[in-house]
């Protein structure tokens, strides 16, 4: 019982941690997609920022810098995003796909020139990282029964960043119901003529967007590289960028529900885990490869299966353009 | 209500008062069309201003210039006598000028409160901004009637209530100009009298207002001067006192028109179509058509009016087999439709109806097409047009040839792409190739929806001598003078509902408007 427990537990404290960068991406994606421009580059920012904080980790050893190193790239490539979507009113998705592929190539082969290894960073001293932060008194917690662990491994026991990323859903929330940016952004997603004739710029305000989204993915990517693991290997993010997307789709592109969906695909991968190597009665063990599929398996039937495409913002993915 | 003074031009202090807004010589093109060719024109402070030009004539054009949608290639705007620079809608709002638009610019998902305070928030949080709002919403709402839900969505509100939401966003931000275009469009007589009030209770408190409409009648009840536009230019400015109907129209279209058409009485033969308790439900699970049933005989124009979004488009598609029918029954001639057995567009030409749809652009040509190619559309099967492998290319422009002929369509070029013709010469297009199979039922939904007057003219003649030869013609149309000229009885629909019939010869615009509001049924429910 008292196992099962502690079982359940750490495959609770594995949910928030393999959650959180997709939580991060769900949140740049549902900025930039209120604002009307889709972001399927999502996996791009993510795995550029990873390299970058790798990158000035390895330089300068410090991760603060490292983590600003990621929000810079981010940035950028956010702003690679809206200069092909917002100012030339290129295709959106099409944009999307050469930022993932530019960042695919690129970090290999700057990280080979740089590094030589592969395109594998050399190994992060903690001191270069996030580290875990133990809450206090954890050590005397752990003893009492039930909650004890729950406050060691669950609410105590991450590192900042991972802190960082459930506030950003009621941070994100806030913004978006409750000021004057977020109204706009919503308005503008829906339909920029309106935003126009009340006397708003929508190119400012999709730019906006687009930076938030590279911010957040920054964020993502520095998780990746210098908190989860203490090194950027060549395509880390693995499919993370669109697992989140689906996750702020899933959610209808609300943050709530795109917490909770981040969530779900996290405590499936972290079940997938835990099931490598399990026999299942009746069935015996089950292909490593199958039980890691499940997360995307599942993201295809809730994608296909639960989300009316009507609650999309109105216009996203078209291009403002006034005159024909 | 006391008289307006007439375009202030007479009173003594006009000269010495400058005008609210003065254009001088703006131009806009849009690639290869000239929308505005050297405009000059001059609104008087605390007038009623009318701008009236068929579609296309470049008025919207003109006012979005004005209110910063659209920069002018060239020319100066000048707002009470000073020369501004509006570089978008932030300037024309600081120089306080409002609009409402043909089509409204309102987010569809918010509410009226959020709508109305977009742009206007008052501060970087939207609690303290949206206190104000509703006082001041509440305010608004007291001095000029103008009442609605602050917390409604606007999906969930009717069009005219919408419209109201467009002149509160514009008053919120404290305009002294307001212009309107073509407000009345989507609104029935009695909401039409309704925003008219509203107007002059503005233009009393000293707003200049600028209204914008193809309707002559509009122009001649409430403005006080009428500038007339022609394909891009502004032909005339004239006091409205010194205006009639006829010379509105010559200044219009650039030569005499003749208003009225000579209409014969019916004589209606067998039932070609009949509709049994038809109820359409759409994709939403929203009843669109509600239990509605008539027929339709040889000889007769059946008209169907209303307000625009009340079920006429869905029972439109329901007939022409675009659309399933969710219950009831249609019998076209001897062919029984049911939701069991269902029919599709190609199933319904073989019997016989032709289908001239609503939003020509949509359903009714590829506007990439040249006309040859659209002119098959729907009959490209036909034995005619093909050969033994290939399509018989020499045949469909010949046929395409003879079709513009007889229905006089310019430029008469088969080959030129369908969306380089203007809108009246594509409705005679897709009506050339749906009458010219003489078709035993025509269903059209408003045949002269964005058409200039000539066209107009053309258009109306063509279906009377159709219903004359012996088709049975289903008319939908929000236009409700189309509706009542053409029609031998008129059915009004409201809420997917037919509420009520009524002769053409007896109809006018009171009953058929209150039939639009459905203001007795609620009158019977209120007592
Ligand atoms: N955004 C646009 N892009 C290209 N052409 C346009 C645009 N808006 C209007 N036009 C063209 O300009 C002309 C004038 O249109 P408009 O000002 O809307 O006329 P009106 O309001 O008098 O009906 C039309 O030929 C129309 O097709
Ligand atoms: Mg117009």
């Amino acid at each position: 019982m008292e196992d099962l427990w502690l079982q359940t537990v750490s495959i609770l404290s594995a949910t928030l941690r393999t959650a959180t960068p997709l939580v991060f991406a769900a949140m740049a994606g549902m900025f930039s997609e209120r604002s009307g421009t889709i972001d399927i580059g999502l996996e791009g920012k993510m795995l550029a920022g990873a390299f970058a904080a790798a990158c000035v980790a390895v330089v300068t050893g410090s991760a603060w810098l490292a983590l600003l190193g990621a929000i810079l790239v981010g940035i950028m490539m956010g702003l690679l995003h809206g200069l092909a979507c917002i100012t030339y009113r290129g295709n959106q998705v099409v944009s999307g796909v050469a930022i993932n592929i530019m960042a695919a190539g690129l970090t290999v082969v700057l990280g080979n020139a740089w590094f030589g290894r592969g395109g594998q960073t050399p190994d992060l001293a903690p001191d270069a990282r996030f580290m875990t932060l133990r809450p206090p008194g954890w050590e005397y917690a752990y003893d009492i029964p039930i909650i004890g662990p729950v406050y060691a491994f669950v609410i105590g026991g991450h590192n900042l960043l991972v802190y960082i990323a459930f506030a950003a859903v009621p941070i994100g929330w806030w913004v978006l119901y409750h000021t004057r940016f977020g109204l706009r952004l919503r308005a503008v997603g829906e339909d920029p003529k309106v935003v126009d004739t009340a006397g708003i710029s929508v190119t400012w305000l999709r730019y906006r967007a687009v930076i938030i989204a590279g911010i957040l993915c920054g964020f993502a990517g520095a998780y990746l590289s210098i908190a989860q693991n203490a090194a950027f290997s060549p395509h880390m993010t693995a499919g993370r960028g669109f697992i989140a997307l689906a996750a702020m789709v899933f959610g209808k592109w609300r943050p709530w529900p795109a917490m909770f969906a981040c969530l779900l695909f996290g405590l499936l991968d972290a079940i997938a885990i835990r099931l490598q190597g399990v026999n299942f009665p009746g069935i015996g063990q089950v292909p490593v490869e199958a039980i890691q599929a499940l997360p995307y398996i599942l993201t295809v039937v809730l994608l296909a299966g639960f989300v009316g495409r009507a609650m999309a913002p109105h216009a996203l993915g078209q291009p403002y353009v006034k005159e024909r | 209500m006391p008289a307006q003074p007439v375009g202030n031009a007479e009173s003594p202090s006009a000269a010495t008062r400058p005008a609210a807004i003065e254009l001088r010589g703006i131009d806009k093109s849009f690639g290869a069309v000239h929308a505005n060719k050297n405009v000059s024109l001059t609104i008087a402070k605390s007038s009623i201003h009318g701008i009236i030009g068929e579609n296309g004539a470049g008025k919207s054009t003109l006012m979005s210039i004005l209110y910063g949608f659209y920069t002018a290639d060239a020319g100066e705007i000048l707002i009470n006598g000073k020369p501004v620079k509006i570089h978008g809608s932030h300037d024309a709002i600081a120089a306080g000028i409002g609009m409402v638009h043909q089509h409204f610019m309102l987010v569809e998902p918010f509410t009226v409160l959020e709508n109305v305070m977009l742009g206007a928030e008052d501060g970087v949080l939207l609690r303290g901004g949206a206190g104000k709002a509703r006082a001041e919403l509440e305010r608004l709402a007291r001095d000029y009637g103008l009442n609605v839900d602050p917390d409604a969505h606007i999906s969930d509100l009717p069009v005219g209530e919408q419209q109201r939401v467009e002149i509160l966003k514009a008053l919120f931000r404290h305009c002294d100009i307001l212009i309107l275009d073509e407000p009345t469009g989507v609104l029935t007589p009695q909401e039409t009298d309704q925003l008219f009030q509203i107007l002059r209770a503005l233009n009393a408190r000293g707003v200049t207002i600028v209204l914008i409409t193809h309707k002559l009648r509009e122009i001649l009840a409430i403005t006080d001067t009428v500038s007339v536009m022609r394909q891009g230019e502004m032909v005339a400015t004239l006091p409205t006192k010194q205006a009639t109907r006829e010379h509105l129209a010559e200044l219009m279209v650039g030569r005499k028109v003749r208003l009225e058409l000579d209409k014969t009485k019916a004589t209606p033969g067998e039932v070609r179509l009949s509709v049994r308790n038809l109820t359409v439900v759409d994709a939403k699970g929203v009843k669109r058509v509600d239990d509605v049933g008539f027929d339709l005989r040889a000889g007769e124009i059946l008209g169907i009016a209303g307000v625009s979004g009340n079920g006429q488009s869905e029972l439109l598609e329901a007939l022409s087999g675009i659309r399933p029918l969710s219950s009831g029954g249609i019998t076209l001639c001897d062919l029984e439709v049911s939701p069991d057995a269902p029919y599709g567009p190609a199933v319904v030409r073989e019997y016989g109806l032709a289908h001239v749809p609503e939003d020509r652009l949509r359903l009714g040509v590829v506007t990439a097409f040249p006309a040859w190619e659209s002119v098959v559309l729907g009959y490209h099967d036909d034995e005619e047009y093909n050969g033994r492998i290939l399509m018989d290319r020499d045949a469909m422009t010949n046929a395409c040839g003879k079709l513009m002929e007889r229905f006089d369509v310019r430029p008469r070029d088969p080959e030129l792409r369908c969306g380089n013709f203007s809108g009246g010469n594509q409705q005679k297009l897709i009506l050339a190739r749906e009458i010219a199979r003489q078709p035993k039922v025509l269903v059209v939904g408003q045949p002269t929806r964005g058409v200039d007057i000539g066209a107009i003219e053309f258009i109306h003649r063509q279906l009377l001598a159709l219903r004359d030869a012996g088709c049975a013609i289903l008319l939908v149309s929000v236009e409700l003078d189309e509706v009542m000229s053409l029609s031998d009885r008129i059915l009004v629909m409201f809420q997917g509902r037919i509420v009520g019939e009524v002769d053409g010869d007896e109809a006018d615009e009171r009953t058929l408007g209150l039939m639009m509001a459905n203001a007795h049924a609620q009158a019977d429910e209120a007592a």
